[in-house]
Order: structure tokens, then C-alpha cells, then sequence
């Protein structure tokens, strides 16, 4: 019975922990800074897993966009900005998204299900995944996307394409998410 | 703990043969140095690595202090997010509670996210006693799986399989295996997700493990980096999450600390390429979590072994540990193998086997697994002290005892010293009786004609 079993557990952590010492936490390390994060730092980060970055001023991420997804058929989560990628008839064979957060020294995308986003499966299924980041949303360190992070909606923390190094150590990028993972940098 | 590996053989036995074994070694051999030197790069880009870590230490410290409010905390706020707790003593409860959602979904069928916990308790084992298959989806879990063999590593189960292993067990084994596979890696995780990919569309039930569990706001959370994890974990209608009770965390804040020293410590990546996080019931889906104490409470009550449940699963301490590369990880018996496993296994489990009596013995004490963990977990200390908890022989006690007597005084140690000089030539290489116990493992150091005390007293004089 489960009701026996949660009062057993807690029953015997509390005679396992008994007479022992509070501990206090210590936080020496970097916290979260509230600045921008490094657009370069971000884009070389992105880069070393192997994912395509493109760095673009804001104007010209949908000629960016409509450049490198000439002949693909892509999802368009509901809220995605309209003027910046229009989409077209078609079986889609990858998916377009925004991001909520990203963070330069990881060199990290993470999508929380906001506009743009769409469902976790929309930016799991497809073999490509294309994904808009703007500037002000890249923060410096981990601390930082915490920070701004809403730990109630679904988060999906993205560092490049789907990976294995399960043979040999060997790694392959692409198992069973996308095996292409591109950005577009929006900057100014 | 659960079945698997029952009825083997002590470690010494277990680690003697596998050292025989060349390929084995040179397979160890190859990743751990590979991984080792990853991990340092990418732990030497923080200069504040230190700071984590010690902040690592004290949370994990300070939730296990506070365990039982912080477990109740979690409950609340994951029951408020729609989703059910369940509470599990031991790994036959546990198993009773899976086996009983996945059949009140009518599946027959489950997909599974490589979970440690689950490994422990061996639910595939009881799920398929109940006429339930489970599929591991990671890439290793599933190569062990499909050759019916033990995980040899925390984070790369099939570690100690090579390419051409791994085709010859896909042909035989993986339906619809494409008959002209190589044995190029890429090859063979192309045909696994292939033969993987139709599963995940299809499957209703789905079952996970986590990395952490935040008290504060009742989110799971699980690394990975296939995208099997987002998979499973996002497309069936119910999830179950088998989670140990000691993977929490008390704050949403304290997920930085940890984000940042399990993969730099594991993979030795900036970041793994996926990261999951759910707050109960999510997008429609049902949710189950299993609260998993299968000793955990024990090893709780331990004053010097507790900080081992500090542990995040990392295996950075399997990767540099001297005999780890060395006798590779079945020996241990167990699913956690290693360091971390020699100090795990033998409190969840208990001392009452010979082979888990012999874990605590599975080191040098050399102290590379302290200063790699990302939680200080001083394995040496607890490995000491476990040694001081086994059972030991009466002759092993005597001898330790006479040892003990001879030491303490200086007089007596000079007299043994002069004595065993004389007798040197006639000490035999390995000990009579059931002191050969000892002999069989260590080198009878070379005795000298003459101590260092009396050389010294000699040539002092001149």
C-alpha cells in the first residue's frame, strides 16, 4: 500500500538523519549577472557541435531565412513572426522555430513551448531543425538562463544536433532528433 | 537491490579474468583516456569549478539533511501539476507499482530512457515476468539489451563492446537490420534509430528515470543526448519516472550549480545536446512518479558512507580509477561499477555476499575518484571504512592483531626487524593456510638483510 510505504520512507529518514549536523549551503561560484550575453562567444559555441550558425542584422533574417530554406517544406508553430518566414505548401520535412532563451558559453538554445516554439514533439520529430535566436535573448551563463527561466512550462535546453558516442566513444551526431540543427543569429 | 548479477563471484576472481582479456583492456583503455582528457578541458574553462563544486557538495548535503520535508514538498507541488506519486521501499514494491499503470493502460508494449534506478531494481526483468516488453532506446542500453549482456559503465553501458561487435549483434539480433550494415558508427546508429523511430511513434506507455527532481516546483529533470529521452519522454500518452529518492534538489536556483558540473563531468561536454525538463502532468500527457528507497535510508543512516547518495551519476570517478580501466565493469557485479559502485553496491545491498564484501577491497586508494567528483564524495574514506564494516577472518584478525602489537612499541619492531632479517631467505613467496588469503593478492615485499633503523644507527656512529 502506498500510504504505508510514503510514511515507512520518511519514518526511516527521519531516525537515518536524527541528531546530525544542519548544513548549510555555500554559494561561492558565479551567479546570475543580468547582462547580455556575447553574440560571437554564442555563435563559436554553437558551432563546435557541429550546428550551422548564421549571424544576420535583424532586417535580413527572413531573405536569411527564405535563402537557406529554399526547396524544404517547414512546420511553423503557431506564433511564429509572420513576416519573417512564410510557409509553403507541402509534406514538411523540418521545422522553423523561435527560442525563449540562450546562453553564450554553453553556446545553448532553450525553448519553453512560448510563441514561435510549439509543441516539444513539433521540434523533436523532423530530421531539421532551423531555430531563430535574437540577441537581446542570449545571457552569458547558465545562472542566467535559470534566472529568466519559468521552471513551470515544458523546457527543452538544445546544445546542437542529436548525438550518441556510445560506440567506441566515437561521437556521431544525429541519432533520433534532428541530425541538423541550424541558427539564425538576429542582431541590432 | 534486484537479481541481476546474483551468484557471481567475488571481485578479485571476477577482475583476474577480465584483465586476461586484451581486447577488453584495450577497449577501457582507449575511452577512458579519451573521455578523461575531455572532461579537464572542459572542467578548466570555469575558474570558478571549485566554488561549484563545494556548492554541489553542500546542497546535496543539506537536501539529504532535510530529506524527508523536501520529499514531501516535491509531492505536493508535482500531485498539484496533475501528476501522481507513488512511493516505493524496496525494488520488488517498485516493480508491483510499474507493472500495475503499464497494465491499467492495456500496453503490452513500453519504450524506456536509459535510468540507472530502473537498472537497479531490474523492472525490465519483472515487467516481462507480467508479459510486458520493455525497449531500451539508448543506444548502449540497447546493445545491451539485444546481446542479453550486464552495462559495464554508468554513462556508456556497452563500453566494453567494440564496432564490430556491436554489426555482429545488430545482424542477429535488431529485425530489419539492413543485411549490408557496416561497422561504421555512423552506420550503426543510423539502422538504431531506423528500427527505433516507428517505436517511438507507436508506443502509449513510456518509462524514464531523472537526473534531479526540483522540491520547489515538482520538475524533473533528465539529461541526454540521443534525443531518445525527448522521445520517449514527450510522445506517449503516460510516462512513468522511477526515481530515486535522493535525486533532489530544493530549488529551481540550485539546477545552475548542477547543470554545469554533471556534463562537463560526465561527457566531458560544455553541455549535453539535450536537456528535459516537465513539471507533472504535461501537454496532455499523464504522469507517474515513483519515489524509490531500495536502501537508499540505509546508506542515509551511515554517518561516514551517506555522502555517496551525494552521487549525480556522472561515472567521472570510473573513468580515472586505475583498476576500473583495468579490470573493466562487470567485475563488480553490480550496476554501479567503479568507485562509485565499490562504495554503493555494498550499502544498498549490504555485506552478505562474498562479492560485496570484496568491493570495498576493488581500489589502491590512490584518491583520483575524490578529486575528479563533482560532489567531493570521499570514496577513499568511505571505502576504508566499509573495509572496517566486512566480515574478516579469525586468522586475518590474529595476524592484524600480532602486527598491531609488534608496531606499537619500537623495541619490539627493531627485534622483529633483526629477527626476520636472519630468517629471510626462508619466508616463503605466499603464506600457509588461511593466511594465503593475503599472499594471494600482494607481493611479499623484498626483506632486507638489514632495517633502516640499524643502518642508520650504524653508519650514524661513524
Amino acid at each position: 500500500m502506498s500510504a504505508a510505504a510514503r510514511e515507512v520512507i520518511l519514518r526511516r529518514i527521519r531516525s537515518a538523519v536524527e541528531g546530525a549536523p544542519e548544513a548549510e549551503i555555500v554559494r561561492g561560484y558565479r551567479g546570475a549577472t543580468g547582462e547580455r550575453g556575447d553574440v560571437e562567444l554564442f555563435a563559436e559555441r554553437v558551432r563546435d557541435y557541429k550546428a550551422i550558425v548564421h549571424v544576420v542584422p535583424r532586417a535580413e533574417v527572413a531573405a536569411t531565412l527564405a535563402e537557406i530554406t529554399g526547396g524544404r517544406v517547414l512546420t511553423v508553430p503557431a506564433g511564429f513572426p509572420s513576416d519573417m518566414y512564410a510557409p509553403s505548401e507541402g509534406e514538411p520535412d523540418g521545422v522553423v522555430s523561435t527560442c525563449a532563451v540562450a546562453v553564450a558559453e554553453t553556446g545553448t538554445i532553450v525553448l519553453d513551448a512560448g510563441p514561435g516554439q510549439g509543441t516539444r514533439a513539433q521540434t523533436l520529430v523532423p530530421d531539421y531543425h532551423l531555430c531563430v535566436v535574437r540577441d537581446d535573448q542570449i545571457v552569458p551563463n547558465v545562472p542566467d538562463a535559470i534566472a529568466r527561466l519559468d521552471p513551470t512550462r515544458p523546457l527543452t535546453w538544445i546544445s546542437g544536433p542529436s548525438a550518441t558516442s556510445d560506440i567506441e566513444l566515437n561521437r556521431v551526431e544525429g541519432v533520433h532528433g534532428p541530425r541538423t540543427l541550424e541558427v539564425v543569429i538576429a542582431i541590432g | 537491490m534486484s537479481g541481476v548479477f546474483v551468484g557471481m563471484p567475488a571481485f578479485p576472481k571476477n577482475a583476474a579474468k577480465a584483465v586476461q582479456n586484451s581486447q577488453l583492456r584495450f577497449n577501457l583503455r582507449k575511452a577512458t583516456h579519451t573521455i578523461r582528457g575531455k572532461r579537464a578541458a572542459v572542467v578548466g574553462e570555469l575558474d570558478d569549478w571549485a566554488e561549484l563544486r563545494q556548492a554541489g557538495k553542500t546542497i546535496k548535503d543539506h537536501t539529504l539533511r532535510n530529506l524527508d520535508r523536501y520529499l514531501v514538498q516535491l509531492e505536493e507541488k508535482v500531485t498539484e501539476a496533475g501528476g501522481t506519486v507513488h512511493w516505493a521501499r524496496d525494488a520488488a514494491e517498485a516493480n508491483r507499482i510499474v507493472t500495475r499503470l503499464v497494465k491499467d493502460t492495456g500496453e503490452t508494449e513500453v519504450v524506456k530512457v536509459k535510468s540507472m534506478a530502473t537498472q537497479e531494481i531490474g523492472l525490465n526483468e519483472a515487467l516481462a515476468e507480467e508479459g510486458i516488453e520493455a525497449f531500451e532506446t539508448d543506444l548502449a542500453e540497447l546493445i545491451v539489451q539485444l546481446g542479453d549482456d550486464f552495462p559495464s559503465h554508468i554513462l556508456v553501458p556497452a563500453i566494453h563492446r567494440n564496432r564490430a561487435e556491436i554489426r555482429e549483434l545488430f545482424l542477429k539480433k535488431m529485425a530489419g537490420a539492413p543485411k549490408d550494415l557496416t561497422d561504421e558508427p555512423r552506420v550503426l546508429a543510423e539502422a538504431a534509430r531506423v528500427y527505433l523511430r516507428k517505436r517511438f511513434l507507436e508506443s502509449k506507455v513510456a518509462i524514464s528515470g531523472a537526473n534531479f527532481m526540483i522540491a520547489e516546483t515538482g520538475t524533473l529533470v533528465v539529461l541526454e543526448s540521443e534525443g531518445n529521452g525527448r522521445m520517449c519522454l514527450t510522445l506517449p500518452k503516460t510516462l512513468i519516472s522511477v526515481v530515486g529518492i535522493e535525486k533532489l534538489l530544493p530549488t529551481w536556483q540550485d539546477l545552475e550549480v548542477f547543470l554545469q558540473l554533471l556534463p562537463r563531468s560526465s561527457t566531458g561536454e560544455r553541455m549535453n545536446p539535450y536537456t528535459s525538463m516537465w513539471t507533472g502532468a504535461t501537454e496532455g500527457q499523464e504522469f507517474h512518479l515513483v519515489l524509490l528507497d531500495n536502501g537508499r535510508t540505509s546508506v542515509l543512516a551511515d554517518k561516514v558512507g551517506r555522502q555517496a547518495l551525494r552521487c549525480i551519476r556522472c561515472s567521472a570517478c570510473l573513468n580515472v580509477c586505475p583498476v576500473y580501466e583495468r579490470a573493466g565493469g562487470h567485475a563488480y557485479g553490480s550496476v554501479y561499477p567503479g568507485p562509485i559502485g565499490a562504495i554503493l553496491t555494498p550499502q544498498l545491498r549490504g555485506m552478505d555476499t562474498e562479492l560485496d564484501r570484496s568491493l570495498p577491497y576493488a581500489s589502491s586508494l590512490c584518491g583520483a575518484c575524490y578529486e575528479v567528483c563533482p560532489v567531493a564524495i570521499d570514496i577513499p574514506s568511505v571505502l576504508v571504512d566499509l573495509r572496517a564494516k566486512a566480515r574478516h577472518s579469525r586468522a586475518e584478525k590474529a595476524g592484524m592483531a600480532a602486527a598491531g602489537w609488534v608496531f606499537n612499541r619500537s623495541k619490539r619492531l627493531a627485534k622483529a626487524q633483526r629477527f626476520g632479517g636472519r630468517m629471510r631467505r626462508l619466508v616463503p613467496k605466499r603464506l600457509p593456510g588461511p593466511l594465503s588469503g593475503w599472499t594471494d593478492t600482494r607481493d611479499l615485499p623484498e626483506i632486507p638483510a638489514e632495517s633502516f633503523r640499524d643502518w642508520w644507527i650504524r653508519e650514524g656512529k661513524r
